[in-house]
């Protein structure tokens, strides 16, 4: 069965390179063939985990090794891939949502004369991220960690015609490189102090080292956990990711790409359990963001963005949860997958609420959708109760679970975490309260007449289908997770699983955050749902219109980098022509005496130019004769 | 006598200048149909010096010594280590590329006019591919020269076709009209040649100083790397402190030109913006490798106790250079301009890689001499088709340019996705390579070196984006895509860089012994990992 991991990531990338050097004549069949790529990926995944159930808990990891990728004195990377059960529960994750978004996108991209590309770019993105969570090392997963960087840049900036776009996309990659020099950093520091960056050789001398060589390390890998994972300082990119079409915000900016953080640090978990200084930054890192998206959640109109927001607030709590060792492994990763199934079903179902009202993402535009979209409606309604943490539902057993293990950190940081999830519980309840209000109940604030005349209808099946199988995903995967704990059973042998002792009791948690989620859902509705909603955003105090614009990220970008970096540019170009140019040939000309010769030069005598070159050449032959000669 | 391979493989091109050379004026297609034949012949003969090239036998194999002048111990020594076979075989691949790009480069307007003029003389077709096999032997032989005297002559030598390929075959888009084109043009040529005329005189004070030291001590003088190299470890050449300075600094100016480093490097982006792009192709993904190839063979390897002293400020020089060059790339407005000054930031990364002195970074800027090589041919090839659909080398003149021809934007993307070292591609090997040599010896150094990828990044997506992206500009509808010929120089180019980032392993078996050697000769030793350290 080893055989088959690479196949996993072969199947996507054939497609991609089918696809994209395949030219015209697969116009008419590219997207069913890149589909059916995805889906084989994931039939491929299912077999390897039936596979891997017949085994003994602790043998189920597989390996394969393909080759010895760069072979240098002292250097040892190999192309060879590790399924555990952590990269299982990703590879399902990836291929089985991947698999549902390629099918939505056959009815959503339909009238895009470029879609045969889209469905390489999917294909592409699959395979990158199947390769960074089946890598067996460092090198190899940085390899998938900036394929999936590639992919979500051309796919954000897919619609390239639009300056927006391609300004969305170049900003992405470029925030994520940032990240990027983290992991290469983090590579380096690992190489000369293990002599490998293999993840077994690694993970089994952290103990061999200091502290302070794995805190380095650590916040090495969380800086590029947070380029990709959208996690502040490095959040920026996210918000304007939704520039990309919407299947791609499903696949990539809510359900895997900004997941890959949160898989990096569970991975290097034995070495962030040896350096407490390390967790401690990514448990505040998370706790920041977690904040900051659920705020920025709350501000924004465009009903992607505002769903961006809340991605990059729910990852804020997966991160956290990592952060605090083997008491949230398991729940970070929980709390990854059901956020998979609810994010993507209500990114979806987002874009099949544009693909009824002609591509308008202003939710203020939006209104009374209900009862013209019923399926995109019950989908989209379920992925709310899931994510807000309705009782019973997928996000309510995940999220319920990282509050109970923030309070458990102990101490004064266990309050402060305790309260910032459940405070994050609360406005998230909220802001989506407030999404569901805008969109589907209150007046229609649309007209179906005039020169802005919208249509509303329901999505083709190609594209409810999967809205209807997340949805399912998103009521019913906590549960089963929750059931007998198999999630964190079928995790501990990778991630270690040990008990938070939380000062407050699972039912006293359990009720603060049925609580919180009433309030927000209560504060919404008061301001969303029962009163009617101007279809031009109000002014707002400063406060409102600072969230507005996401804390100011860019305004401070622009400041402090963006238009430094344009004067240091502009001033060096000034200072090689002037400066350098001009010593460096000054010198020569004081020393040669070819100032003179330069001058008539530029005035076009390039003739005596070839002649005193040649002259200079024959000197130097003439002179070898001679030499011979004497 | 076996036959004598090396020498095929030099002489091979240089007889096909003079037969290219000697097509009469009428038959420019016949002439560059030869050139190209010939220079495909050279692939295969570099291919067999491959096959031939045993990495686990001798230092330098398939050797071939002959006296030369004899009262001046010159001899004609050809050898090949592995960092000169992967360097052979990447200026054989990259010559028909070359070739092929330039196919019309040379074709002037009234050409079919004057054709038939009989008693025409001047005959820029034959002329231009004749000066381009002609550099191509001289490379060659420079890679394969063990004679210090030898490869002297060669790396000046080459100076002469390449003042007239710049000066001479401008690349005509230029804003300020055919005039101040031919201006520019021939201050690039002259400055082309002034810079590195200078580092080759000073360079030959040194060869003379080397031949006067071996003369003193081993009672006859020798140009021959191998001798001097022997004598240098068996003690029997011990050169005072100061003298060795003092050559190794004679030797490193002219290759730091060539090469070229902060801060002799504004030469190139004037030879590279005013030649044309198979030109340019040829300045910085062949010649200037002979600069940085010369460091590893000549500087290291006669000088090693030299090369130590200067490490520190060779690191911090290759260090600005990347940081500059990156930076300054970041400004360019002209896009043959901006390749040129990521080449200087790359050409940073290789001579990090050679000082930081471990296996990891010396075999790294090896294999980032053949990526570079690779990367900057695609990207500059591309931009070149580009700028002669469009005539004008501004970034600003363009836009859109995806919408109208998309497979030419995408080898574009490739180029520079290669150029800003993504993984999967070849250049990503040889750039972590580098930096995990340099980092595991100069920590900082490593670290600042790692965080200039953010800048590639940025030079490279903004080109992309100002140029590919947006609404389509005036004067870029109806531009062509690709033609057959142009896919034909890009396709092959970007699978050998997909295929070497995924498959190095031919390449680095070649150059790991090589590189082991060439540590010996600095007497320098990998540091050993923390935790074996500690047992």
């Amino acid at each position: 069965m080893e055989s088959l991991i690479g196949l996993l990531v072969g199947a996507p990338l054939l497609g991609a390179a089918v696809l994209l050097c395949g030219g015209r004549r697969l116009d008419r069949a590219g997207h069913w063939l890149g589909t059916a790529l995805a889906a084989s990926s994931f039939v491929i995944g299912l077999l390897l985990f039936a596979d891997m159930l017949g085994e003994e808990t602790e043998q189920r990891a597989m390996h394969q090794h393909l080759f010895s990728w760069i072979p240098v004195n002292g250097f040892q990377a190999d192309v060879a891939f590790q399924l555990d059960q952590l990269s299982m529960t990703f590879v399902l994750l990836i291929t089985g949502v991947g698999t549902l978004i390629h099918l939505y996108s056959i009815g959503y991209m339909e009238h895009d004369e470029r879609r045969r590309r889209f469905f390489g770019y999917l294909n592409l993105f699959l395979a990158a991220m199947l390769l960074l969570v089946l890598a067996d090392n460092f090198l190899l997963l940085y390899v998938g960690w900036e394929g999936v960087g590639l992919a979500s840049y051309l796919l954000i900036g897919f619609w390239q015609h639009k300056p927006s776009a391609a300004t969305a996309a170049k900003k992405a990659f470029l925030v994520n490189r940032v990240g990027d020099v983290g992991l290469s950093i983090a590579i380096m520091i690992m190489f000369t102090t293990f002599g490998t960056f293999a993840f077994g050789p690694v993970f089994e001398a952290t103990g061999e080292t200091s502290e302070g060589k794995l805190t380095a390390i650590g916040l090495m890998l969380l800086l590029a956990a947070c380029g990709k994972s959208a996690q502040v300082p490095l959040q920026s990119w996210l918000g304007d990711a939704m520039e990309g079409p919407t299947p791609v915000s499903a696949l990539i900016h809510a359900a895997t790409m900004v997941t890959a953080g949160v898989y990096l640090i569970t991975r290097s978990g034995a070495i962030f359990n040896a350096a407490p200084d390390a967790q401690t930054v990514v448990v505040v890192v998370g706790a920041v963001t977690l904040l900051f998206g659920a705020f920025v959640g709350c501000a924004k109109d465009d009903i992607k963005k505002a769903l961006a927001g809340s991605t990059m607030s729910q990852i804020g709590y997966m991160m956290l949860a990592a952060g605090l060792g083997p008491i949230g492994y398991a729940f970070a990763i929980m709390h990854l997958v059901t956020h998979g199934f609810f994010k993507a079903g209500l990114f979806l179902g987002a874009g099949s609420v544009m693909h009824g009202m002609n591509d308008e993402v202003d939710m203020r535009r939006y209104g009374g959708l209900r009862k013209y979209m019923p399926v995109t409606f019950v989908t989209f309604g379920l992925g709310y109760l899931a994510i807000i943490g309705f009782p019973g539902l997928s996000g309510f057993f995940s999220k319920d679970q990282i509050i109970e293990a923030a309070f458990a950190k102990g101490g004064t940081q266990g309050w402060i975490l305790g309260s910032v999830t459940l405070l994050g519980a609360a406005i998230t309840a909220y802001y989506m309260t407030r999404v569901m209000a805008l969109t589907f109940f209150g007046e229609k604030r649309w007209s179906e007449t005039g020169k802005d005349a919208v249509h509303p209808h329901e999505s083709p099946k190609s594209m409810t289908i999967p809205m209807i199988v997340l949805a399912f995903g998103s009521v019913f995967a906590g549960g089963l997770f929750k059931w007998n704990e198999s999630f964190v059973h079928w995790l501990e042998p990778v991630t270690q699983f040990e008990h938070g002792h939380s000062p407050l009791s699972a039912t006293a948690v359990t009720s603060m955050t049925v609580v919180a989620l009433v309030i927000g859902v209560g504060t919404a509705w008061l301001q969303y749902g029962r009163r009617p909603v101007p279809a031009v955003a109000p002014r707002g105090s400063l406060l409102t219109r600072a969230v507005r614009r996401d804390f100011l990220q860019d305004d401070l970008n622009h400041v402090a980098l963006v238009k430094p970096g344009e004067y240091l540019t502009r001033g060096l170009v000034y200072v090689d022509h002037k400066l350098v140019d001009g010593v460096v040939n000054g010198t020569a000309a004081t020393v040669g005496g070819a100032s003179g010769r330069l001058r008539r030069v530029q005035n076009g005598f390039v003739r005596s130019y070839a002649v005193s070159m040649f002259g200079g050449a024959a000197v130097l032959v003439a002179a070898t004769l001679l030499m011979r000669a004497v | 006598m076996s036959f004598p391979l090396l020498t095929a493989v030099a002489v091979l091109p240089a007889a096909g200048a003079v037969a290219t050379a000697a097509v009469p004026a009428a038959q420019r297609t016949l002439a560059k149909w030869l050139a190209l034949c010939v220079s495909l012949a050279t692939v295969v003969l570099a291919a067999v010096v491959l096959v031939r090239f045993d990495p686990d036998g001798d230092r330098y194999q398939l050797t071939e010594s002959h006296a030369w002048i004899a009262d001046f111990g010159v001899r004609y020594e050809l050898g090949v280590d592995g960092i000169g076979a992967v360097l052979v075989a990447l200026t054989a691949v990259l010559i028909p590329f070359v070739i092929l790009a330039g196919w019309h480069d040379a074709d002037t307007a009234d050409d079919e006019k004057t054709a038939e003029t009989p008693g025409r003389r001047w005959r820029p077709t034959q002329g231009f591919f004749a000066l381009i096999l002609a550099v191509e032997a001289m490379v060659l032989i420079s890679f394969l020269a063990t004679d210090v005297f030898l490869f002297y002559i060669f790396f000046e030598a080459m100076l002469i076709p390449l003042y007239f390929l710049i000066g001479g075959f401008g690349d005509r888009a230029h804003q300020h009209g055919e005039e101040e084109a031919s201006r520019q043009r021939s201050y690039a040529a002259v400055k082309f040649l002034l810079y590195n005329l200078a580092g080759g005189l000073i360079m030959l004070a040194a060869v003379i100083g080397l031949y006067a030291v071996t003369a003193d001590q081993l009672g006859e003088g020798t140009f021959s790397l191998q001798a001097i190299t022997e004598a240098r470890a068996n003690g029997e050449l011990d050169m005072a402190t100061g003298t060795e300075r003092w050559l190794f600094l004679g030797f490193f100016f002219a290759f730091a030109i060539k090469a070229p480093l902060f801060p002799l490097h504004t030469w190139l982006p004037n030879a590279m913006g005013e030649s044309t792009a198979p030109v340019a192709v040829l300045i910085t993904a062949v010649v200037d490798k002979v600069g940085t190839f010369a460091m590893l063979r000549f500087c290291l390897g006669l000088f090693p106790e030299a090369s130590e002293w200067a490490t520190p400020v060779v690191l911090v020089l290759a260090l600005i250079s990347i940081i500059y060059g990156a930076l300054l790339a970041v400004g360019q407005r002209d896009i043959k301009r901006l390749i040129a000054y990521a080449s200087i930031s790359h050409f940073g990364f290789i001579i990090l890689g050679i000082f930081a002195m471990t296996s990891q970074g010396q075999g790294g800027a090896t294999l980032y001499m053949v990526n570079h090589g690779l990367s900057t041919a695609v990207l500059m090839l591309v931009a070149g088709f580009l700028i002669s659909r469009r005539g004008s080398r501004l970034i600003a003149d363009y836009g859109g340019v995806q919408k109208v021809a998309p497979v030419l934007a995408g080898s574009f993307l490739v180029g520079g996705l290669a150029t800003l070292s993504l993984p999967g591609l070849a250049p990503f090997i040889s750039e972590f390579l580098v930096l995990v040599g340099t980092f595991s010896r100069y920590p900082v150094i490593g670290i600042i070196a790692a965080a200039t990828i953010v800048l590639a990044a940025l030079y490279v997506l903004v080109l992309y984006q100002r140029t590919m992206t947006g609404p389509v500009k005036a004067g870029i509808e109806g531009m062509a895509d690709l033609r057959v010929r142009e896919l034909a120089v890009a396709a092959p180019l970007i699978a050998l860089l997909i295929f070497l980032g995924v498959f190095p392993k031919p390449l680095t078996d070649i150059v790991n012994p090589a590189v082991e050697h060439t540590l010996s000769d600095v007497r320098q030793h990998d540091p050993a990992p923390d935790v074996e350290a500690a047992k």
